[in-house]
């Protein structure tokens, strides 16, 4: 009898502690500081959202959130060092759309697979715009597409990078107008922009965010997102002007594969309270960045519904076979 | 006026001054640092400038940017490794000068010539900002195209030895800057498979291992036993000495800061390629240019007030119309627009007050640096003069180890880093300089572009040859690669022609 009890004692006391000590786990993430890992130049849209989550997300979660540079390869270097590391939650990643599923499409060895990069969160978005400097004779999309199709590859459009939203968003336009366009890649969405205003190139397909902050030098043609832009309200989409094109850049966070659902939902939680801070608001609105929110499930989804279309779409200009 | 007399009362309160100061020694140790370049510095400030107003953090900044710049000076003049990639031109004389025991002549001269430039920069920025960006957006894909060619064209003065050797070690810093992913089309290069490798070789990394490694190594072999030899010169008065002999040579100052202004305010290009222009025209316009790269101030002089031109110069294109003209542009870029300020014309109406007050604070802060930068300059050259080799040598590689591990945060980096160090040893030892090494990884990424982006340009006409040859800025470019080129040949015969005139006279 004694002993019974003594085993029953025993036994309740282990499930107490095995019992906290589980809740213990789940309430111990985190408890240690996050590295946050930019694969972009500081000051670059990546950086700049950062920073502005960092403080946040240090308030929300109660550590300090550190930001890492990995710079290289258009991101690669930064996003296959994240699938290695330590899936603890300690380091997550910036990712960026279309870059982590293009790269592996289109180079082979992107040092990281699209499936690898177990996705947290999607916070925001900036949609392809094609954009002319405010003298140029294209007044219209249509004035552009007429003048395209009468000399095929005349019409030169600059862009941030080679097979990038820019880029591919390029590609959707000639082959939605029938036309030819020559699409020139610079390092950034940044360096493309003086290309423009000197007159170096006829049109730029670049994000929203650029023109809003050149409203006195550059007309939108058209903005390639569903609805009109918050920040570009005279602007018309693609869509209305009848050619079917939703493209541009998305940013989100990831962190290694096999990282526990616990710590992605903490995780997921944390940056969508930032994206309903009034304050983080208002400043992502001056410099116009659209506000996007996907948990794990459906940015996981998104970005699986997003490969077969890509890879036909590099399949049929040749990029892959 | 009364936004001019407005920004300059928001910049004079304690709080701002102060926060200032500690920005410039935030500033230049970040110069100092290798592997901390200004565009890091300013980028890792940005969050803190959120909780000021504006004025103050732009202020804050402008001070840490002007000093980072400076900065790189010390660690090229001490140790033979430039602290940023605007300092690269520095360690040609300054090291010398340092080793023959007249490094506090050097970093004097350095900070007197970084002032100098510094103000420059920002009178033209503060005057003639309008027009001089209208100029900026001229450059297009051709000019830089062949503004990379005419740097290349250097390598003639830079390799004052062998033209041939100097081509040879311009050819290998090419091949090095084509490792990764190709700038433009997107494809894997020289990557051996590696994924980490996408990044190809950072500049500041192999500029660690090229000058500081490889001169480590040196020192090993030779089994010196002072850092600088053994007579240190410590005369005191030096500081007025350098002073006045840096004042002396107006025209090297003047032509400096031209260059780097102008430099700056060309998007995209930078305090890098400023101070080896910069250093190239000294040794041109020099009466000796024999004496370039054996230690005299002139070469110092040269590099370093071209670097701080670059800060007003940069600026030009960015405030007026949002296109950065420096790397470091963009992480100021980004502050301005953290702060609601957006680049461009309303800066200079609705913002006027913000504008004028970063603009006088950058003033403020270039003669922060003077003082500041005296001081520590002198104190860090009597440290690395006093500390005996064996203590010397290992804390200047781990410090390059940290710094080439920081750029990237990247382990890859060190190792290729340490590569670099063996490899430029090697090359030292058959006589080929690292310096047009690092002249071609600089350019060959710029000139790539430019030529695969001017080939695509090309396709609106009938022939690529309109796109190169025909636009007047790329003929102006054009002629000076082929002056460039021909100059050592030119002055050589004319030198030997006015001679022969004066026998038959």
């Amino acid at each position: 009898m004694r002993a019974k009890t003594r085993l029953a004692v025993l036994g309740l006391a282990m499930l107490l502690v095995l019992g906290g000590f589980t809740v213990a786990v789940a309430a111990k993430y985190p408890d240690k500081p996050i590295n946050y890992i930019i694969c972009f130049n500081p000051g670059g849209e990546s950086d700049l959202t950062a920073r502005l989550q960092q403080k946040y997300l240090e308030e929300i979660l109660g550590v300090k959130v550190v930001i890492q540079y990995k710079i290289g390869g258009g991101g690669a270097t930064g996003w296959s060092e994240l699938v290695r590391a330590k899936p603890d939650g300690y380091t997550i990643a910036g990712d960026n759309l279309p870059h982590t599923i293009l790269q592996p499409l289109q180079r082979g060895d992107a040092g990281y697979k699209t499936e690898d990069l177990k996705r947290v969160y999607c916070f925001e978005a900036t949609p392809n715009a094609l954009l002319v400097r405010k003298d140029s004779p294209f007044k219209t999309l249509d004035d552009l597409i007429a003048y395209a199709k009468k000399y095929p590859e005349a019409v030169t459009i600059g862009g941030s990078a080679s097979w990038s939203a820019n880029h591919l968003g390029t590609i959707e336009l000639e082959q939605a107008a029938g036309v030819k366009l020559t699409y020139i890649p610079f390092t950034g969405s940044g360096s493309a922009v003086p290309a423009l205003l000197g007159g170096h190139v006829g049109a730029l397909m670049s994000y929203t965010t650029m023109a809003a902050q050149y409203p006195d030098q550059m007309r939108v043609l058209a903005v390639a997102a569903e609805e009109r832009s918050p920040v570009l309200p005279n602007a018309p989409t693609f869509r209305e002007l009848g050619y079917d094109i939703v493209e541009g850049a998305y940013r989100g966070v990831s962190v290694p594969p096999g990282t526990p659902d616990e710590i992605v939902r903490v995780l997921a939680d944390a940056f969508r309270k930032v994206n309903q801070n009034p304050e983080y608001i208002a400043k992502m609105k001056e410099m116009a960045f659209d506000i996007v929110d996907m948990g794990p499930a459906e940015y996981t989804a998104f970005v699986k519904d997003r490969i077969p279309y890509y890879t036909k779409l590099l399949r049929d200009v040749g990029a892959i076979k | 006026m009364d936004a001019l007399l407005q920004g300059i009362g928001q910049v004079l309160n304690f709080q701002t001054l102060f926060l200032m100061f500690v920005g410039t020694i935030a500033g230049l140790t970040a110069g100092a640092l290798p592997g901390l370049t200004a565009t890091m510095a300013v980028a890792l400030l940005v969050p803190f400038t959120f909780t000021m107003t504006s004025v103050t953090g732009l202020a804050t900044m402008g001070a840490v940017y002007m000093a980072a710049i400076y900065g790189g000076c010390f660690s090229a003049i001490l140790i033979n490794t430039p602290g940023t990639p605007s300092s690269i031109g520095t360690c040609f004389d300054g090291y010398p000068m340092a080793k023959s025991g007249r490094g506090q002549e050097a970093v004097v001269g350095a900070t007197v010539a970084s002032v100098f430039g510094g103000l420059f920069g920002l009178v033209v920025l503060a005057f003639l900002a309008p027009p001089l960006a209208r100029v900026a957006l001229k450059f297009g894909p051709p000019e830089y195209f062949w503004v990379s060619v005419f740097g290349l064209s250097i390598i003639a003065s830079l390799a004052s030895k062998s033209l041939i050797k100097g081509l040879i070690g311009g050819v290998v810093g090419l091949l090095i800057s084509t490792i990764g992913i190709a700038p433009i089309g997107g494809d894997v290069r020289f990557t051996f498979g590696q994924p980490m490798m996408q990044g190809g070789i950072d500049l500041v990394g192999a500029l660690i291992g090229l000058f500081c490694i490889s001169e480590v190594l040196s020192l090993i072999v030779q089994g010196t036993q002072s850092y600088e030899g053994v007579n240190v010169v410590h005369v005191s008065g030096v500081i007025m000495k350098t002073f006045r002999k840096v004042l002396s040579m107006p025209v090297n100052l003047i032509r400096s800061s031209v260059i780097g202004t102008v430099i700056g305010i060309i998007p995209g290009a930078g305090g890098s390629i400023a101070n080896l222009v910069s250093y190239n025209e000294a040794v041109r316009g020099s009466k000796h240019p024999e004496k370039f790269g054996t230690g005299i101030l002139d070469g110092v002089v040269a590099t370093e007030a071209a670097n701080n031109a670059t800060v007003g110069g940069g600026l030009v294109p960015l405030l007026t119309l949002g296109v950065p003209g420096t790397p470091v542009d963009d992480s100021v870029n980004g502050a301005l627009l953290i702060h609601g300020l957006r680049p461009g014309p309303e800066l200079f109406t609705i913002h006027a007050d913000v504008t004028y007050g970063f603009i006088f604070s950058l003033f403020l802060s270039t003669l922060m640096m003077l003082v500041v930068g005296l001081a520590i300059g002198t104190a860090l050259h009597r440290l690395v003069s006093r500390l005996p080799l064996r203590l010397l040598v290992p804390s200047i590689v781990f410090l390059t180890i940290i710094g080439s591990y920081a750029i990237r945060n990247n382990t890859m980096d060190v190792f290729l880093m340490l590569a670099c160090g063996f490899i430029g040893y090697i090359l030292k030892e058959i006589e080929i300089h690292p310096a047009p090494i690092v002249l071609g990884l600089i350019l060959g990424p710029l000139a790539e572009e430019g030529f695969a982006q001017s080939m695509l340009m090309a396709k609106a006409f009938p022939s690529p040859s309109h796109v190169f040859f025909g636009r007047p800025i790329c003929i102006i470019l054009i002629v000076m690669t082929v002056v460039s080129l021909t100059w050592p040949f030119v002055s050589a015969f004319l030198a030997k022609h006015r001679k022969g005139g004066t026998v038959n006279a």
